[in-house]
C-alpha cells in the first residue's frame, strides 16, 4: 500500500515536472512573468508538502486503525496545545508565502516611467490598439475563417488564436497599457507577459510589461463579454527595437496613403458588383456576428436585416444607423471604424442581399458625413 | 398552554429581530452605492473623484515635472468626433493650466453628450483639481456643429513623489434620451 | 415517494402517542399542505435531486459542445445560457435546497424539538421554490433566450446588453432569495427556542452548529443579492444608472455588491458540509469528534472572515495596491481555520476503529478532495498569481472541487448516513459502493485536468477553444459524461431503499451519536412531543 502511494506521488511529481511546456503556467518572456511562475511553483510545492503530510497521516490511520483489524478506539478528543500548534504553524507558512507575493505585486503595480503607451479598447468582439505617442491605431479581429469554426474546413495551427492585425511591440522597452472598453467589460490577457487587466467601460486601467524576447505571443479575452467572448483573441508580435521602428514608420506612412485613397473613393464610384463583393466581406467580418450571415439576426437579441424596415426603407436612415449607431443598444457607430467606401459597400450589400432586392447602390459620397459637407 | 404562548411570544420577538436584520441588510445593499462613492472620494480608488476647485495661487513646485496624458473614448452609440487637442503636456505641481478638447457632431441630428472622466493611477485623481471643465455639464451640439471645449486645472503640490505620469481619460456618452436637466457630475 | 409516505404512516400509527395530530390529507394535497418538518425535508431533498439532474443535463450540453474544437451542437449564445443557468440551478436549486432539506429533517431531531418553530412558513418557503425555477427555466424559451451573462451577471452585460428575458431572471432570483431567507429564519428560531432542556449551545451537534452559523450568513448575505438584482432591474428597465458610467455609475460597483453577497454565499454552501462530515467521521471512527469547541470557533471565524474577502474575486478590475494587499492577506488567512477543521478530522480518525461504509467513503473523499480545492483556493488568493489564474479553467477546477467533491459529496454522505433512519430500510451497500467508486473516479477525470487547462491558458465560459486544449477537453468531457451517468445509480439506490430492503435498526451505525438514533427507524411522523433528556 505504501509503495502504491509513493509511486503515485512520484508519478504526480514527475508528470508536473515534465508538464512545464504544455500544461503548466508559461514561464513567459518578462521578468515579472518569471517571478510569477516561480511563485506559482513554490506555492504549489508547499501545497504538495502539506498535502503529503496530512493525507499521509490520514492514510496511515485508515490502514492501521481499522475496525476490521480488531483495533479498539482511543478515547482522547481534545488538546488545546495541539490546536494551538496547528493554528500557529499554518499561520507562519502563510506569512512566508505572503512576503514574496507582496514583493512581486508591488513590482507589478509600478506603472511609472514607461517608454511607450498603448491604449487598448475592447468592444464586442474585437480589440482596438492606439499608439498613444503617434496618431495611429487599428482594430484587431479574429482571422480564423467561419468555415473552420463550423468544421467544414480543416483547422489551422493557430485556430482561434490568430488575428488580422496583431499588436506590434518592441523588446526591452517599458510598455504601459491603458485599458478600457466601449460596451461591456472585457479583459486583456497575455499569459506570456503575466498581464491581465479588465477593460471597464467609462474607466481607464493601467498595466505594464517589458518584454525580453522577440516572438509572437497569444492570449484571449478573459471576461465573459457576450456571445463571441470566445472569439476575440489577442496576438502580440514582439520585434527587436530597430525592426519595430521600421514597422512603425511604414505604418505611419500608409496611414497617410489611406487618407488620400479615401479622397479618391469620394470621386470615383463603385459598380454594383464591386460594392456587393466588398460589402459581403465587410458584412461577414463585422456584422454577421450579430445579424447572422443569413441576415436573419437572433430573435429577441439582435434584429434581422432580411426583409427589415431599415434595409428596405429610406436609404438615409439606413446610412445613419450604420454610421452613427443606435443609442442604448449593441449597434455601434461604424463611421469611425470603416472607410467611407467600405461603409457604402456594406450598406449596398445589406440592401440587396438575401432577397432584399432594393437595387440601391450607395456610394462613398452618399455616406460622407454632414459635417464634412 | 402558558408554555406554548410563552414560546410563541419568544418566537415572535426573535422573528421580528431577524426580519429587521433582513430589511437592514437590503438597505445596506443600497447603502453600498453612496458608501462606495464616499470611499472612492477619500481614497480615489476608481479614479473618479472630481470637485470644482478655485485656482491655485501658491504652492508652485518648479522642481518637479509631471507628465500628463489626455485620451478620449467615444461610446459606441455616440456619433461625435472627440479628441484632445494636446495629447501630452508637462506641468509643475501647483501650476494652473488650460487644455482644449475638440468635439464635432457628425450626425444629422442634435445630440447631447456627457463626458465622464477617469484618471489612472486612480489615486492621482485626488490631486487633480479642476477649475473649469466641460465635463461639469452636458454638452449639446447641433448637426455638424464643432466646438472647442476647455479644461482648466492644476495638480496639487502635495502629489506623492512616485506619481510622475498621469492619464486623464474622457469617455463621451450619448445622453440625448435622458437629457432632462443639466446636472453636474 | 408514496411508499415512503405509507411506511411513515404505518409507523406513525403504531408509535406516535399523539394520534390526534396524525390526520393528514392523502395524495398530492398532503404534500401541498404539509407543515411536517419531515415531509418538507423530503420535498426539499427531492426537489434538489431533480434540480441536480436538470443542472447536470445543462452541464452535459456544455461538455458535449466542448468535446471537440469547433462549434458542433449549440450556438455560442445558447452555450452562454447553459453556463449561466447551470450555475444558477446548481447553486440555488441543487446545493442550497439539499442543505435546507437536511436541516429540516435533522435539526429538530438532533435538538429534540417536535417540529420546526414555524411550520406553516416552512411549507411556504419550500413551495415558492418550484415556482422560481419554473420561471427561470421558462425564460430559456423566450425569444432572445434566457440569461446569458454568467451566474455572476456582471453589469453592463446584464443590463444594457442583456436579453429581453432579464426581468424573469431577476424575478426568479428574488423568489429564490425569499425562500432562502424564510428557511434561514425558521432554522434560527428553531435552534434558539426549541432545544431540549439542558442542551446548551456548546452541547449542540456540529451539524446544528454549522447550520446555525449558515442561517445567519443567509439572512445577512441574501438581502444584499436582492438589492443587487433590483439595481440590475432598474438599470435595465427604469433608466437608473447604478452601474453605467454614462450616468455617473460604475460597473465595478456591481462586482463589489455582488461579491459582498457572493463570498458569504460560497460559505453558505460549504459550512453545512463541515457539519455533516463532523458527524460522519466520528461515527465511523467510533471516537468522539476531536476538538469540538475549536471546530465551533473555526466555523464562526470562517463565517466572519467571509465578509472581508470579497474583492479577491476582483483583483484584475484595477484595484489600488493597498486594497489588493488587504484582500490577499485576509483571503489566505481563511486557510488557518479551514486547516484546523481538516486537522481535527484527521485527529478524529487517528487511533479510532475505522470502518468504511459508504457514508464514510464519501466523507473521506470529501476531506481529500475538498482540501485539494482549498489548496487551489490558496493559490488563487495570492494576488500576483491570480492575475494568471483569474477567469481560466483553473478557477473552474477550483470551485468544482469545492462544490462538487465538497458540498455535493457531503450531501451524498449525509443522505447515505440518514437514509436508514428516514426510510426504515438499509440501502443496497453493494450498489452504493459502486456509485461511490464510479463517482470518485469520474469526478476526478472530470475536474482534475481542468487545472492544467487553466494553467495552459484556456479562459472559462468559452464555447470553442484552440487546438492545444483539445485532448484534455475530450478527457474532461468523458469524465463529465461518466459522472453524470453514475449519478443515476444514486437514484436507483435511493428508490430501492425507499421501497424496501433489509430492516434498519434504531441505530444502524454503532458509532453514531445523537437523539435521532434513539428514535425508531423509520422515524415516526411525529417525534419528541415531550423533549428528550440530555445526557
Amino acid at each position: 500500500m505504501y509503495k502504491i502511494i509513493i509511486t503515485f506521488a512520484l508519478l504526480v511529481f514527475s508528470s508536473i515536472a515534465t508538464a512545464q511546456s504544455d500544461y503548466n503556467l508559461p514561464l513567459g518572456v518578462t521578468d515579472i512573468s518569471q517571478k510569477v511562475y516561480n511563485l506559482h511553483m513554490t506555492i504549489f510545492y508547499v501545497c504538495i508538502a502539506i498535502g503529503l503530510v496530512v493525507f499521509g497521516l490520514m492514510f496511515f490511520a485508515m490502514i492501521k486503525h481499522r475496525k476490521s483489524k480488531g483495533v479498539k478506539a482511543a478515547q482522547f478528543h481534545e488538546s488545546t496545545l495541539i490546536e494551538i500548534i496547528w493554528t500557529v504553524i499554518p499561520f507562519f507558512i502563510l506569512i512566508a508565502l505572503a512576503v514574496p507575493a507582496t514583493q512581486t505585486l508591488i513590482e507589478m503595480e509600478d506603472n511609472s516611467n514607461a517608454d511607450i503607451t498603448i491604449k487598448i479598447t475592447g468592444s464586442q468582439w474585437k480589440w482596438h490598439y492606439e499608439y498613444f505617442d503617434h496618431d495611429f491605431g487599428f482594430y484587431s479581429l479574429l482571422s480564423t475563417s467561419p468555415e473552420q469554426i463550423a468544421n467544414t474546413k480543416e483547422k489551422g495551427v493557430n485556430y482561434l488564436l490568430e488575428v488580422d492585425k496583431p499588436l506590434v511591440l518592441p523588446i526591452n522597452k517599458k510598455v504601459r497599457f491603458l485599458v478600457t472598453a466601449d460596451d461591456v467589460i472585457h479583459s486583456w490577457w497575455v499569459p506570456a507577459f503575466a498581464v491581465k487587466q479588465d477593460a471597464n467601460p467609462g474607466f481607464i486601467n493601467e498595466a505594464w510589461t517589458r518584454i525580453n524576447e522577440p516572438g509572437v505571443y497569444r492570449g484571449q479575452c478573459a471576461e465573459l463579454c457576450g456571445k463571441d467572448h470566445g472569439f476575440m483573441p489577442i496576438v502580440v508580435e514582439v520585434l527587436p527595437e530597430k525592426e519595430y521602428q521600421q514597422w512603425l514608420d511604414s505604418q505611419l506612412s500608409s496611414v497617410l496613403l489611406a487618407k488620400e485613397k479615401e479622397q479618391q473613393d469620394l470621386n470615383s464610384g463603385m459598380t454594383m458588383e464591386e460594392a456587393m463583393t466588398l460589402g459581403e466581406q465587410v458584412y461577414l467580418s463585422l456584422c454577421a456576428a450579430c445579424h447572422m450571415p443569413s441576415g436573419e439576426g437572433i430573435p429577441g437579441a439582435f434584429p434581422a436585416l432580411k426583409n427589415s424596415k431599415i434595409a428596405l426603407g429610406d436609404v438615409k436612415k439606413h446610412i445613419d444607423i450604420v454610421v452613427n449607431g443606435v443609442e442604448k443598444s449593441a449597434m455601434q457607430a461604424y463611421g469611425q471604424q470603416l472607410s467611407l467606401k467600405k461603409l457604402a459597400a456594406v450598406i449596398t450589400y445589406e440592401r440587396n442581399a438575401w432577397g432584399n432586392n432594393t437595387g440601391d447602390l450607395v456610394q462613398a459620397n452618399d455616406v460622407q458625413q454632414p459635417a464634412n459637407k | 398552554m402558558s408554555d406554548k404562548t410563552l414560546v410563541h411570544k419568544k418566537n415572535n420577538q426573535l422573528i421580528a429581530k431577524l426580519v429587521s436584520v433582513v430589511m437592514l441588510m437590503f438597505l445596506f445593499g443600497y447603502a453600498l452605492v453612496p458608501l462606495y462613492d464616499v470611499f472612492c472620494d477619500i481614497t480615489g480608488i476608481n479614479g473618479r473623484r472630481f470637485v470644482q476647485s478655485t485656482p491655485q495661487i501658491s504652492g508652485l513646485n518648479e522642481s518637479r515635472l509631471i507628465n500628463l496624458q489626455f485620451t478620449t473614448s467615444v461610446a459606441p452609440d455616440m456619433p461625435w468626433k472627440f479628441s484632445p487637442m494636446t495629447k501630452t503636456i508637462e506641468v509643475h505641481p501647483g501650476e494652473n493650466k488650460v487644455v482644449k478638447f475638440s468635439a464635432t457632431n457628425i450626425s444629422p441630428n442634435t445630440v447631447v453628450g456627457q463626458a465622464i472622466p477617469s484618471v489612472s493611477p486612480g489615486i492621482a485623481s485626488l490631486y487633480l483639481n479642476k477649475v473649469e471643465c466641460f465635463c461639469f455639464n452636458r454638452q449639446e451640439l447641433k448637426a455638424g456643429e464643432q466646438v472647442e471645449m476647455g479644461l482648466s486645472f492644476f495638480i496639487s503640490s502635495d502629489i506623492p513623489e512616485d506619481i510622475n505620469t498621469l492619464t486623464l481619460s474622457y469617455t463621451l456618452f450619448n445622453v440625448t434620451a435622458v437629457n432632462q436637466n443639466k446636472q453636474p457630475i | 415517494m408514496s411508499t415512503l409516505v405509507k411506511n411513515n404512516n404505518k409507523k406513525a400509527d403504531i408509535d406516535d402517542f399523539d394520534h390526534a395530530h396524525d390526520e393528514k390529507p392523502r395524495g398530492i394535497m398532503r404534500w401541498l399542505l404539509t407543515t411536517n418538518h419531515k415531509d418538507i425535508g423530503t420535498l426539499y431533498l427531492g426537489f434538489s435531486l431533480l434540480m441536480f439532474f436538470v443542472g447536470g443535463a445543462m452541464a452535459m450540453v456544455i461538455r458535449a459542445e466542448l468535446f471537440q474544437p469547433g462549434m458542433q451542437i449549440v450556438d455560442p449564445n445558447f452555450f452562454n445560457q447553459m453556463t449561466t443557468v447551470h450555475g444558477l440551478i446548481m447553486v440555488f436549486g441543487a446545493v442550497m435546497p439539499a442543505f435546507v432539506g437536511l436541516a429540516n429533517w435533522m435539526v429538530p431531531l438532533m435538538i429534540g424539538a417536535p417540529d420546526m418553530a414555524l411550520p406553516r412558513l416552512n411549507n411556504w418557503s419550500f413551495w415558492i421554490l418550484p415556482a422560481a425555477f419554473s420561471v427561470l427555466i421558462a425564460s430559456l424559451f423566450m425569444p432572445g433566450g434566457g440569461p446569458n451573462f454568467g451566474w455572476t451577471f456582471y453589469a453592463p452585460l446584464s443590463t444594457t446588453y442583456a436579453p429581453d428575458s432579464t426581468a424573469l431572471f431577476v424575478f426568479a432570483v428574488h423568489i429564490m432569495g425569499i425562500s432562502s431567507i424564510l428557511g434561514a429564519i425558521n432554522i434560527i428560531v428553531t435552534i434558539m427556542n426549541l432545544r431540549a432542556p439542558g442542551m446548551s449551545y456548546m452541547k449542540m451537534p456540529m451539524f446544528v452548529w454549522t447550520w446555525f452559523i449558515t442561517a445567519f450568513l443567509l439572512i445577512v448575505a441574501i438581502p444584499v443579492l436582492a438589492a443587487a438584482v433590483t439595481m440590475i432591474l432598474t438599470d435595465k428597465y427604469f433608466a437608473t444608472s447604478f452601474f453605467s458610467a454614462a450616468g455617473g455609475g460604475d460597473p465595478v460597483l456591481f462586482q463589489h455588491i455582488f461579491w459582498f453577497f457572493g463570498h458569504p454565499e460560497v460559505y453558505i454552501m460549504i459550512l453545512p458540509s463541515f457539519g455533516i462530515i463532523s458527524t460522519i467521521i466520528p461515527a465511523f471512527s467510533r471516537k468522539k469528534l476531536f476538538g469540538y469547541s475549536s471546530m465551533v470557533y473555526a466555523t464562526a471565524s470562517i463565517a466572519l472572515l467571509s465578509f472581508v474577502v470579497w474583492a479577491h474575486h476582483m483583483f484584475t478590475t484595477g484595484m489600488p495596491l493597498a486594497a489588493e494587499l488587504f484582500f490577499m492577506y485576509s483571503t489566505i488567512l481563511i486557510a488557518v481555520p479551514t486547516g484546523v477543521k481538516v486537522f481535527n478530522w484527521v485527529a478524529t480518525m487517528w487511533r479510532g476503529a475505522i470502518s468504511f461504509e459508504v457514508p464514510m467513503l464519501f466523507a473521506i473523499a470529501f476531506i481529500i478532495l475538498f482540501t485539494i480545492g482549498g489548496f487551489s483556493g490558496l493559490m488563487l488568493g495570492i494576488t500576483p498569481l491570480d492575475f494568471q489564474y483569474h477567469d481560466t479553467y483553473f478557477v473552474v477546477a477550483h470551485f468544482h472541487y469545492v462544490l462538487v467533491t465538497g458540498a455535493i459529496f457531503s450531501i451524498m454522505a449525509g443522505a447515505y448516513f440518514w437514509l436508514p433512519k428516514w426510510t426504515g430500510y438499509m440501502y443496497d451497500e453493494r450498489l452504493a459502493k459502486l456509485h461511490f467508486w464510479l463517482s470518485l473516479i469520474s469526478v476526478n477525470i472530470l475536474f482534475f485536468p481542468m487545472h492544467f487547462l487553466g494553467l495552459a491558458g484556456m479562459p472559462r465560459r468559452i464555447p470553442d477553444y484552440a487546438l492545444q486544449f483539445a485532448d484534455f477537453n475530450q478527457l474532461v468531457s468523458l469524465g463529465g459524461f461518466a459522472f453524470g451517468i453514475s449519478q443515476l445509480l444514486f437514484v436507483v439506490v435511493v428508490v430501492k431503499c425507499v421501497r424496501g430492503g433489509a430492516k434498519a435498526q434504531e441505530k444502524p451505525w454503532d458509532g453514531a451519536e445523537g437523539f435521532e438514533w434513539e428514535l425508531p427507524s423509520p422515524v415516526p411522523y411525529h417525534t419528541f412531543s415531550t423533549p428528550p433528556k440530555v445526557k
